[in-house]
């Protein structure tokens, strides 16, 4: 399977096992970069300023994404194309090309139709923006280093295209730049997957040079026989890999730049949490899974630690929030904690199938919020509330991704979600499965805060909020359609007659993938994740869903204490007024006590404790301790430059001879201490 | 090897004297006080250089040295330092005042090359004035093997005149760019 | 003839070259001497050739693209001058603190 040259790709495989599409997928993947120059070079001139050429090139991508994505359903094939770029004397070789397997197959599809959805909707927001080819072109490059990455046949191609997403990214959160918020939080963002990288680079480096290859395809072979040499550092290079994908995917504590990469417009927003950015690591763990499957086990703990800190504590962070993109910022590091624990504890298939169903629905979701955030002018969701009257469509569209989130049955991420749980009861975690139900809950009653802030109650920002244009609204229903059906793909136990089942798809790999599946569905996980998912709605609606002006002020702690208190009283003093007149008045007071103190507690309890363990969290836990430890390293390096200005004078030939003195230590140190 | 026996050699004598001759242009290239002699002196080092050239048997190199410096880069100095005006008499500031440090660098760097070179060739002797290089050697080279960098730094000769051109390119003020409008 | 005779030459040149890199105020002085070290390089190249007596002219290869290089240098570094000059009215090193900010 492995050609590891120009002749041998040649001969093995174009025009033999794959296909058209299998052979021709290199032009997939330098499209969008060849967007991205037509979009620099003559995309201001265009009466769509660019964005016909992103979209155009993304869409001639799908028919290859879908092409590929239904010969995995009818034919599989696992192959690879691989041209030697260079090579280092007769061992390690620099290879590019592209893979095709399930995995690959599956994000090739996710890129592609995920990202022609949001550029469609990007040429709907960003009219008559600043910049806007450079828009278009910064995001065709997104997309196209995204694809770069997807496809790499070894490391060296993922981490090119690694970089090339951060630098992308980078271009985009700041995209503008004229607010020097924007700009700070593009640095951040950058700076941290900066430092997840070390971890990524180190990684790549310890498997090439102890195994002489970068190829994914022999790494895992490797893995699957138990390789002796791979199995020593297994470890020690799947933990530094995991923390490079620890930056990538956002995972605790290195999550910090993702909420600040709201900065960037809307549509980054969506591709970036559903298909293209924070995607990659997740990728990255189940690219390289065998190696974790049969080797590096001991660094499985880590992982699924880190993986549920995250999907706990940062869900908690989305309850306070009120930056509407923040809540689905935190709901999505939350989400990417849950792939991570699900991968990380052998859920190959649960962990990936809960990305792709959480590409559209995260994606539905941040393009409402933007519909939004384009109608009213604001972020704050205290400036929203009540659009449910003026954006119909925005409004059910949010609410169907919103119950996706919230993993209601029988939408998509019930089923993702489901299977996350199943296979965490499978492999023996039995206290993370718990955890993660608990997440479950708190998915669910942010989301519910989320639509009852943004769309109910009354409307409270300024000027006449109106439906987006169709341009928007077309990717919004396009979206809800997977939202809605994608789940059932993956139906623990069924097959669809003809083309199989997600799980089938995605074990179209190299090696075996050991994971567990499900002969049929797990009614109590299922009926308790729904219940999760259920009460959480149920709380968060009891919490915010009602009253009309005052809806926002219960974010501050002693009003959803009292309020709601306050709006349980009226409504269980007309059952208490019933059953007194019912029965005696004793009976009556203690009954009419209990549901006063004890349920209303219960209700109040359960909700204020959220509020404020989310508040801790967010105030504690990442402002002070976390962002404390990263402003600490500023202030030392703030400090340290404050002494070496004054040896800046400015003048170059002091300058240049302090570079000619380095030199002539440093020779002198090589020629006699070395 | 001692003294006696290298000095002894009759292309060692004209190495002596031309490279006393070339440190000597050399070091008044950074020191003399007068802006244009210091880019004379700098003609007289390339001369001196070339001479090595010819010594060592790299007959088109040095020829090519001599024009493209003699010829066109001392020129385009000399140019330079009319259009910047710099005073063209004695100038006692045309060195800056702290030259200590410069010095002892350079001295260290002197000694520790010269050291690098005696540690790792010592006596190496190479072959006496022999054959010159022919050209067609030279040339044959450079559009065979070396014909990609060749190119290369073709390009990079031209990007330096366009780039030279825009950068050095005054923009014209308002005024004069209607004046330019009215007669076009 | 000694290839050491040659390397020293050459490094004393370079070092000539630094020094007056380091002292001169004037750029275009400052400009002459990096010609100066471009020179000592170039008779460093030559005169490995010499010592390897390769039969492809290696050595004299690359100083022919070295002063290739050293004349678009001396191109660019004028017009920078010439802009500088221009700008600031003075063509002084000492005169040019923008890198301290």
């Amino acid at each position: 399977m492995v050609a590891s040259s120009l002749l041998l790709a040649a001969d093995a495989h174009f025009g033999t096992e794959g296909g058209f599409f299998h052979d021709t997928a290199g032009v997939m993947i330098a499209l969008p970069f060849v967007a991205f120059l037509a979009i620099l070079a003559f995309g201001k001139r265009l009466p769509n300023q660019g964005g016909e050429i992103a979209v155009g090139a993304l869409a001639i991508n799908c028919i290859w994404a879908v092409a590929m994505f239904v010969q995995n359903m009818v034919s599989p094939v696992v192959t690879e194309y691989v041209f030697e770029i260079g090579r280092i004397g007769s061992g390690l070789s620099f290879e590019l090309g592209w893979v095709i397997d399930g995995l690959a197959v599956m994000m090739y599809l996710l890129v592609n139709v995920v990202g022609v959805l949001v550029f469609t909707y990007a040429m709907g927001y960003m009219h008559g923006d600043r910049r806007v080819p450079w828009f278009f072109a910064a995001f065709s490059l997104f997309a196209g280093a995204m694809l770069v990455l997807v496809s790499a046949p070894n490391l060296i191609q993922l981490i090119l295209g690694w970089e090339g997403v951060g630098v992308a990214s980078y271009f985009l959160i700041g995209f503008y730049w004229e607010d020097l918020a924007n700009v700070k939080a593009g640095n951040k963002a950058f700076m941290v997957n900066k430092l997840a990288d070390v971890g990524l680079l180190l990684g790549a480096a310890i498997l090439g040079v102890v195994m002489g290859t970068f190829s994914f395809s022999e790494l895992e072979h490797l893995a699957a026989e138990g390789s002796a040499a791979l199995g020593g550092v297994a470890v020690t290079a799947g933990l530094l890999l995991f923390f490079g994908a620890m930056g990538k995917s956002a995972q605790f504590p290195l999550h910090i730049w993702l909420p600040d990469a709201m900065a960037g417009p809307t549509p980054v927003s969506a591709l970036m949490h559903a298909a293209t950015m924070v995607t990659g690591g997740i990728y990255l763990m189940a690219r390289t899974f065998p190696l974790f499957e049969h080797l590096a086990t001991d660094a499985r703990v880590v992982m699924v630690t880190i993986g549920t800190i995250t999907l706990f504590a940062i869900g908690l962070l989305a309850l306070v929030a009120d930056d509407i993109k923040k809540v689905l910022a935190y709901s999505t590091v939350s989400q990417l904690g849950y792939m991570m624990t699900a991968v990380a504890a052998g859920g190959y298939t649960a962990g990936v199938f809960h990305l792709f169903t959480h590409a559209f629905f995260k994606a539905l979701l941040f393009l409402g919020a933007g519909s939004v955030i384009h109608a009213v002018h604001s972020n704050n969701m205290s400036d929203m509330g009540g659009l449910k009257e003026h954006m119909p469509t925005t409004y059910r569209t949010f609410v169907i991704g919103s119950l996706a989130l919230a993993g209601i049955f029988p939408l998509a991420g019930f089923w993702s979600k489901d299977e996350i749980l199943a296979t965490l009861g499978h492999e023996g975690w039995t206290a993370v499965m718990w955890i993660a139900i608990g997440g479950a809950f708190i998915t669910a009653f942010y989301m519910a805060r989320c639509i009852a802030l943004t769309f109910h109650g009354t409307y409270k920002g300024h000027g006449h909020p109106h439906e987006s244009p169709s341009i928007m609204t077309g990717p919004l229903v396009a979206l809800a359609v997977p939202s809605v059906l994608f789940g059932l793909l993956n139906i623990p136990g069924v097959s669809i007659p003809g083309i199989g089942s997600f799980t089938e798809w995605l074990a179209v790999r190299g090696v075996p993938m050991g994971d567990h599946h499900a002969e049929s569905i797990d009614f109590f996980l299922a009926g308790v994740g729904l219940a999760a998912g259920v009460l959480g709605l149920l709380f968060g609606w009891l919490l915010y869903g009602k009253d009309k002006e005052t809806q926002q002020a219960r974010d501050s702690f002693e009003i959803p204490l009292l309020y709601p208190l306050f709006r349980r009283k009226y409504f269980l003093d007309d059952l208490a007024d019933g059953i007194t007149h019912a029965t005696m008045g004793p009976v009556a007071r203690f009954v009419n006590w209990t549901h006063t103190y004890i349920i209303d507690g219960i209700v109040n309890a359960v909700g204020g404790l959220m509020v404020l363990l989310g508040r801790f969290v967010y105030n504690g836990l990442d402002q002070r301790g976390v962002d404390g430890i990263v402003n600490g390293l500023s202030a030392i390096t703030d400090g340290a430059g404050g002494v070496v200005r004054k040896w800046q004078t400015g003048r170059v030939q002091q300058y240049a001879a302090a570079f000619v003195g380095g030199a002539i230590v440093l020779a002198a140190v090589f020629m006699f201490v070395i | 090897m001692t003294f006696d026996t290298w000095i002894s050699e009759p292309s060692n004598w004209a190495f002596s004297v031309v490279g006393l001759a070339t440190l000597l242009a050399g070091f008044r290239v950074v020191t003399a006080k007068n802006v244009v002699h210091a880019a004379l002196f700098l003609v007289g080092a390339m001369g001196g250089v070339a001479a090595l050239f010819l010594l060592l048997s790299a007959e088109f190199v040095a020829w090519a040295l001599v024009l493209v410096y003699v010829g066109a880069v001392i020129i385009l100095l000399l140019f330079g330092i009319m259009i910047t005006r710099a005073p063209t008499g004695i100038d006692e500031t045309l060195s800056g005042d702290k030259r200590a440090l410069p010095g002892v660098l350079a001295v260290a760097l002197f000694a520790l090359i010269t050291w690098a070179s005696v540690e790792a060739f010592g006596d190496a002797t190479l072959a006496t004035i022999g054959d010159p290089t022919s050209t067609d050697t030279l040339g044959e080279m450079l559009v065979t093997r070396f014909v990609i960098p060749f190119e290369v730094v073709g390009f990079v000769l031209l990007g330096a005149l366009v780039g030279g051109i825009t950068i050095a390119r005054r923009d014209l003020t308002p005024l004069e760019e209607e004046q330019r409008g009215g007669l076009a | 003839m000694t290839i050491v005779q040659f390397l020293i030459l050459g490094a004393a040149l370079f070092s000539i070259g630094v020094y007056g890199l380091l002292t001169r105020r004037n750029l275009v002085l400052v400009l002459l001497s990096v010609e100066l070290m471009l020179a000592a390089v170039n008779l460093n190249m030559v005169a490995f050739e010499s010592l390897l007596a390769t039969t492809q002219a290696l050595g004299q290869v690359f100083t022919v693209f070295i002063i290739t290089i050293a004349a678009a240098e001396v191109g660019i570094g004028l017009a920078i001058v010439i802009l500088i000059f221009r700008n600031r009215r003075s063509a002084n090193a000492d005169d040019m603190t923008l890198m301290r900010w």
